[in-house]
């Protein structure tokens, strides 16, 4: 079993949940990620390694499905049946002078720990972190400690600069030099933010989010298209040289099960409020 | 000995082979000749002494009988259910000449049911040694070489990756065919020898390559998890399973009963799986169970499929279409799969493991039409681990080398089952651990 040590809302329907996991927080690096199940009819789902405490990591996550969901309902001495981890390769950090890591709305969970290391590594580093508007922003305080510059976008304007991350991206491509790149989000987000540092041929990496199953490298379900070849991201990744890879194909397989994922949402919605028992289903 | 009826089996996934009666198990038993040479223990890889339990069995003495079976194998339920018997022992038994072979398996299946219906009575262990031994995988291997070390007094720590041990008896051979209650009774009663088991742990992540090496010996039974596909035009479609998602989606994570469960699998109303094998067999019958029209491609005929005779057999019962002769050249799809492209194989001059060889006929293009397709066409060993061990000799094609007990290029780490042979079977990984452990042994007593 695994407890959940603290859990919060962090932004509307954004969660923090710090869980004991000795096993994966003494092995886990910048890019790596968990994979965990609530109980025993649950599925296995991915989430990234946000920070790590003792014995004890941190991911953050959006409810957007039916586990994600159930997963927002737990508390603070709660207990998971499985957490697995790290997986993943871990990303590539050097001194490489510059280097910008770009985050979008939950993906923004992902960087402090790139951008920790980063860091420790000798790099200049500067944070850009978008939203759709200030409400949803998320881990301001402490990208702004750790980065020696952040940037802050929302769509709306509603909070520092007004539009996209690929538009401040872009902005200080023009004027100075960034030796490396990394932008965290969803699909849309990397696809049309990192061809933003095309023209300036800056390697980009991203971290691709496929439907997993094992997260091993056995079952082939999170294969994504990068140069032209078939990579597994849960162990060939999830980083990758984001000019690379298919986008198209890694957005049409993300949508394989939705309309299961629809019906699982509806009928764990009407559970919740029949039993209230907080989205624990029985049989 | 019985099979469910077909039309009733396809409708659920409980098992399709009943087993025999006591009445059915004793007057096989009392066909035996009890050889004085018997053919059918060379037969065996884990050399099971087959006319000593068949002569309790005749006796009735059916819980002496499962003593003597588990003296060499702790899987019996298992192995009775799965080994290729007609290639092992059953087919060197000297029945086999003139009328038909004793049915070994069924009898082993048969007194290892009755134990675990009656009381299993655990082994006895040799007192504790002090030494540590690491195994990474709970498969067939993982699961047989804890037992014999355990048994030969060893502290033994199995770590396996996923959430439940196994291998590919849990995730991979369904239910109908092997029962999860009956893979989890035997692995059950290898972890009351006192084996410890830590799921959830990926090694060479969760534990390091180095925190591995510190054991007094290792075992790697890391298995051939890592599944080919064909390198077509169209394979990453959505409709796409390698076998071994969908079979992991329904065996591991119960997807034939979502909502119930989390996990999701496409019901495809055609479905094409592609090979000829076991996990072609199970993966063409899962998705039956699932009701679809299910057509298998294969391109050799049908006599050249390397699957157990009694599953192509059960296969066709419950109506699986076969397509021999017939290579798949191209998905067809836009947002999901809606097709196969096939080509019409000749055979022609025999190729080097004496089977014919496969040709394309020009222009016997044709199209399949199916909403999902499932390629079965083989594994390769898992490259993780095995690939952060720094000097871990392996073949061009993955496998860890290793000797003929079992022992890799460094010293204190041992490799057994499909990691070291390439993706084989049960009872052959199971050999191979138990050679292995027995060598572990020696090492660890001589030191
Ligand atoms: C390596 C990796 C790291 C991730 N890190 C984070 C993170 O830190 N925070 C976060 O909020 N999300 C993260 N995700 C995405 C997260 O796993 C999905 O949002 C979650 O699985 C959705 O489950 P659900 O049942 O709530 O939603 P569903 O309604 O079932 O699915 C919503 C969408 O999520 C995706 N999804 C569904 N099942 C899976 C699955 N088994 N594996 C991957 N994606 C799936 C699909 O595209 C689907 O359309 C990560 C994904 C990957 C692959
Ligand atoms: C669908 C299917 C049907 C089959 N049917 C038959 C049959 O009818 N008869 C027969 O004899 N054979 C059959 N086989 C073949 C047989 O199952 C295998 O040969 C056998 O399971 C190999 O055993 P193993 O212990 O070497 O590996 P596996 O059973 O593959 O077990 C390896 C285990 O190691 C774990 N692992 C891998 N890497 C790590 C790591 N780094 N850290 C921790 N754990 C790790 C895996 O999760 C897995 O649980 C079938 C195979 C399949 C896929
Ligand atoms: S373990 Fe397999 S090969 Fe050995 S006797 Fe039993 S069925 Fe035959
Ligand atoms: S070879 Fe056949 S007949 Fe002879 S002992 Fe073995 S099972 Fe009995
Ligand atoms: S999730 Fe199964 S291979 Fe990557
Ligand atoms: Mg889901």
């Amino acid at each position: 079993m695994y407890t959940v040590n603290t859990a919060s809302e962090i932004a509307e329907r954004i969660y923090e949940f710090w869980i004991r996991a000795p096993q994966v927080a003494r092995n886990a690096r910048a890019g790596q990620f968990l994979i965990l199940r609530i109980d025993e009819q649950g599925e296995r789902i991915p989430l990234t390694i946000s920070a790590v405490n003792g014995d004890a990591v941190r991911v953050v996550f959006m409810a957007v499905g039916k586990t994600t969901q159930h997963l927002a309902t737990l508390k603070a001495g709660d207990a998971l049946a499985d957490v697995v981890g790290p997986l993943g390769k871990p990303s590539e950090i050097e001194n490489f002078g510059t280097a910008c890591v770009v985050g979008g709305g939950a993906g923004i969970a992902c960087l402090p720990i790139i951008a920790r290391e980063l860091k420790e590594a000798g790099n200049h580093v500067i944070g850009i972190i978008g939203a759709r508007n200030a409400g949803l922003l998320i881990l301001e305080d402490e990208m702004r400690e750790i980065c020696d510059e952040l940037f802050i976008t929302t769509d709306d304007g509603s909070k520092g600069f007004h539009g996209y991350a690929a538009d401040v991206l872009k902005r200080e491509l023009d004027h100075r030099t960034i030796d490396r790149v990394w932008i965290i989000g969803p699909a849309i987000m990397m696809k049309v933010t990192s061809a933003a540092t095309v023209p300036y041929g800056v390697k980009t990496f991203v971290s691709l989010n496929p439907i997993m199953v094992d997260g091993t490298g056995m079952c082939g379900s999170c294969r994504v298209t990068v140069g032209g070849e078939t990579k597994f991201a849960c162990v060939d990744g999830p980083e990758f040289d984001a000019h690379q890879v298919d986008f198209v194909e890694l957005m049409q397989r993300q949508r394989i099960y939705t309309d299961q994922e629809k019906a699982a949402v509806e009928r764990f919605a009407e559970h919740t409020c029949r039993c209230g028992e907080g989205g624990h289903h029985h049989g | 000995m019985a099979d469910r009826a077909a039309d009733v089996r396809v409708r659920d996934f409980k098992e399709v082979d009943l087993g025999m009666t006591v009445d059915e198990a004793i007057a096989e038993a009392e066909r035996c000749l009890q050889c004085k040479k018997p053919l059918c223990v060379a037969g065996c890889p884990v050399c099971i002494d087959i006319p000593g339990f068949i002569a309790e069995v005749a006796e009735g003495n059916f819980r002496k009988a499962a003593a003597i079976v588990k003296e060499q194998n702790m899987l019996p339920a298992i192995c009775g259910r799965v080994c290729p018997q007609e290639t092992q022992c059953e087919g060197v038994c000297i029945l086999g000449k003139k009328e038909t072979a004793i049915r070994i398996g069924a009898l082993e299946r048969f007194v290892a049911d009755w134990e675990q219906q009656n009381g299993l009575v655990s082994p006895e262990k040799a007192e504790p040694t002090g030494k540590r031994v690491a195994v990474v995988g709970s498969g067939p291997a993982g699961i047989t070489a804890a037992a014999e070390l355990a048994r030969a007094g060893h502290a033994v720590t199995i770590f396996e990756s996923l959430h439940e041990a196994g291998g590919v008896l849990t995730y991979g051979i369904p239910a109908f065919r092997l029962p999860k209650e009956i893979v989890k009774t035997e692995i059950d009663q290898v972890l009351e020898m006192g084996v410890g088991l830590k799921k959830n742990y990926l090694v060479g992540r969760s534990l390091s390559a180095a925190d591995l090496l510190k054991y007094d010996a290792v075992f790697l039974a890391t298995g051939a998890g890592l599944p080919s596909f064909m390198g077509i035009p169209g394979e990453n479609l959505p409709g796409v399973y390698s076998a071994n998602e969908f079979l992991t989606r329904v065996n591991l994570m119960h997807a034939d009963r979502f909502p119930v469960f989390d996990t999701p699998v496409k019901h495809g109303a055609r479905v094409a799986v592609v090979g000829g094998g076991n996990v072609a067999m199970d993966a063409a019958r899962v998705a039956r169970r699932l009701g679809a029209k299910v057509t298998l491609i294969y391109r050799r005929r049908e006599e050249d499929m390397p699957a157990r005779l009694a599953e192509v057999h059960h296969a066709k019962e419950e109506g699986i279409e076969f397509a021999t002769c017939t290579n798949p050249t191209r998905i067809i799809g836009d947002q999901f799969v809606t097709g196969i492209e096939c080509v019409k194989m000749t055979m022609c001059k025999l190729d080097a493991s004496g089977r014919p060889s496969p040709q394309e006929e020009k222009g016997s293009e044709f199209t399949l039409d199916v909403d999902m397709v499932i390629i079965a066409i083989g594994t390769s060993p898992n490259p993780l681990l095995v690939s952060l061990i720094p000097g871990l000799e392996r073949t061009r094609k993955g496998n860890v080398v290793v000797d003929e007990n079992g022992k890799t290029s460094i010293p204190h780490v041992y490799a057994g089952g499909d990691i070291a042979t390439g993706a084989a079977t049960v009872i052959e990984a199971m050999g191979t651990a138990k050679k292995a452990a027995a060598a572990i042994n020696r090492m660890l007593r001589e030191e």
